[in-house]
């Protein structure tokens, strides 16, 4: 049996924890927007929307970035995600982005979030927040909120799911076979 | 769903998977080309080569904007200004450019079979882009993808294609991806413009244009290729005009929501008359803008992602 790391009540605790950090650092919800990355970073941004309208009565503006094209490992002869779209249906300029994800891992996918918001103009700021980190950076990139660190062996997978994508909500740490 | 080619030469060799594949990955694109800023990085440091021995606008046009809206370096090289005319086979003037590492080959030829021979020789994706009568498959799949912005799906629609289908690689692509697609295909033209044995691809033939017209739900109107007319196969342009030109008055016949599309470059006023060009029927353009968005997607789906799972 692969470890569980967050539980349903426990990943509801993190989310909650989060809505109220974002609230507390930004000093309330001016000017603040939540852009969910595909795939479970949009049920996870979503919810703290949620949360944080019971919070603070605001409903945060909501975008959706796939950020399958702005991906750095093009290969020949290999399989291709299917391009889902990307939403962003507000202007960003001097709005102040909190990206969301589930997994922080080499940094890299927020690399490739962080350019394609900035082809939609220029925020007054980006902050990211995750609901699991995983260490093994890649690139200088850290998260103002985290759910729960897990250290990781590299080979290891983390693997998210949220009652919205996979029917229930779990975190479990997976060995790969080889 | 996955496109499995590794190159496209012409629609015959796709399955349904394949062709839904790109006119599925193409529904995305066309998101991109809406926005403010349309080019995204994903091709960053790939060089594409454009080279067109037969006259285009749109065709090359579009290949060249997909390729610069996914960051590509895009190269294009007419025909009559190349090595070609100091008597330079294709074969060599293609490894000659893949000795140069470009990442796809795009190429428009007036002999059927020029993008199948370039293929054989090259280890890179290749793109038809329009060899002589045969195929045009880019050309198809922007049509299916407009027909389906329109009438939200494909299976069992009636489309009529009008014109010179012997001269046309975009009647013959078309015929393949419509009846691969499970779509009702009928041809319409004067005898000496319809092939013999055309029967055999699935399609009615119908020498009438009012009668061919009635049931469509899609018209395809073909131009009449002067180019291509060394003999003539009508007495007249007025006669054939008369008979097979589509005007408003013909068109009555025609169902009230039925698609009017057109490959382009229009003869306007023998094939089709201005009003039906302008008309509300008409997604003569609508057909360019998807055009871009099924190369950028053929383009993508060629070169591949690395599909490994990134946290």
């Amino acid at each position: 049996m692969n470890p569980v790391i967050l539980n349903s009540q426990q990943i509801s605790r993190a989310i909650s924890r989060i809505a109220h950090e974002i609230v507390e650092k930004n000093s309330g919800c001016d000017g603040l927007a939540l852009v969910g990355i595909r795939t479970r970073g949009v049920p996870f941004a979503k919810r703290l929307q949620a949360k944080i309208k019971s919070i603070e009565n605001v409903t945060l503006q909501l975008g959706i970035l796939d950020i399958t094209l702005y991906r750095d490992d093009m290969k020949t002869g290999r399989s291709h995600p299917e391009i889902g779209s990307t939403e962003i249906p507000f202007p960003i300029e001097k709005t102040k982005i909190v990206l969301c994800d589930d997994v922080l891992f080499t940094g890299r996918t927020i690399r490739a979030a962080i350019d394609e918001l900035m082809d939609f103009g220029r925020p007054a700021g980006v902050q990211l927040a995750t609901l699991i980190d995983r260490g093994h950076r890649e690139l200088p990139i850290r998260p103002d909120y985290v759910g729960k660190n897990i250290p990781t062996n590299k080979s290891q997978r983390i693997e998210v799911k949220l009652k919205e994508e996979d029917g229930e909500d779990q975190v479990v740490l997976v060995d790969n076979p080889q | 769903m996955q496109y499995s080619q590794k190159h496209l030469l012409g629609i015959k060799d796709l399955s349904k998977e394949d062709i839904l594949a790109v006119l599925n990955a193409a529904d995305s694109f066309k998101v991109y080309t809406q926005r403010d800023i349309k080019k995204v990085p994903t091709l960053r440091g790939r060089t594409i080569i454009n080279m067109f021995f037969e006259p285009s606008t749109r065709t090359r046009t579009s290949f060249e904007i997909a390729g610069k809206r996914m960051s590509a370096d895009v190269i294009n090289i007419a025909g009559s200004s190349s090595s070609i005319v100091k008597g330079e086979t294709l074969i060599d003037t293609v490894k000659n450019l893949e000795a140069m590492n470009c990442d796809i080959l795009i190429i428009r030829h007036n002999e059927a079979g020029a993008a199948e021979l370039a293929a054989r020789y090259l280890k890179n994706p290749v793109i038809n882009a329009g060899d002589g009568y045969h195929e045009h498959p880019t050309q198809a799949l922007l049509d299916l993808m407009t027909i389906r912005d329109h009438k939200q799906t494909l299976e069992g629609l009636k489309v009529t294609i009008v014109g010179d289908i012997a001269h046309s690689r975009v009647a013959r692509s078309n015929i393949y991806a419509m009846r691969t697609l499970g779509m009702d295909v009928s041809v319409v033209g004067p005898p000496t413009m319809i092939p013999v044995d055309i029967e055999k691809m699935g399609v009615k033939v119908f020498y009438n244009l009012e009668k061919g017209i009635q049931e469509a739900d899609v018209i395809m109107m073909l131009r009449i290729q002067m180019e291509r007319q060394n003999k003539t196969f009508f007495p007249t342009l007025r006669e054939y005009s008369n008979l097979f030109g589509l005007n408003l008055e013909k068109l009555k016949k025609a169902k009230k929501d039925v698609l009017i599309l057109h490959p382009g470059p229009v003869n306007r006023g023998v094939e089709i008359s201005p009003d039906v060009i302008n008309g509300p029927h008409s997604v003569i353009l609508n057909q360019v803008t998807n055009g871009v968005a099924i190369r950028m997607a053929l383009m993508y789906l060629l070169l591949g992602l690395n599909d490994e799972t990134v946290n």
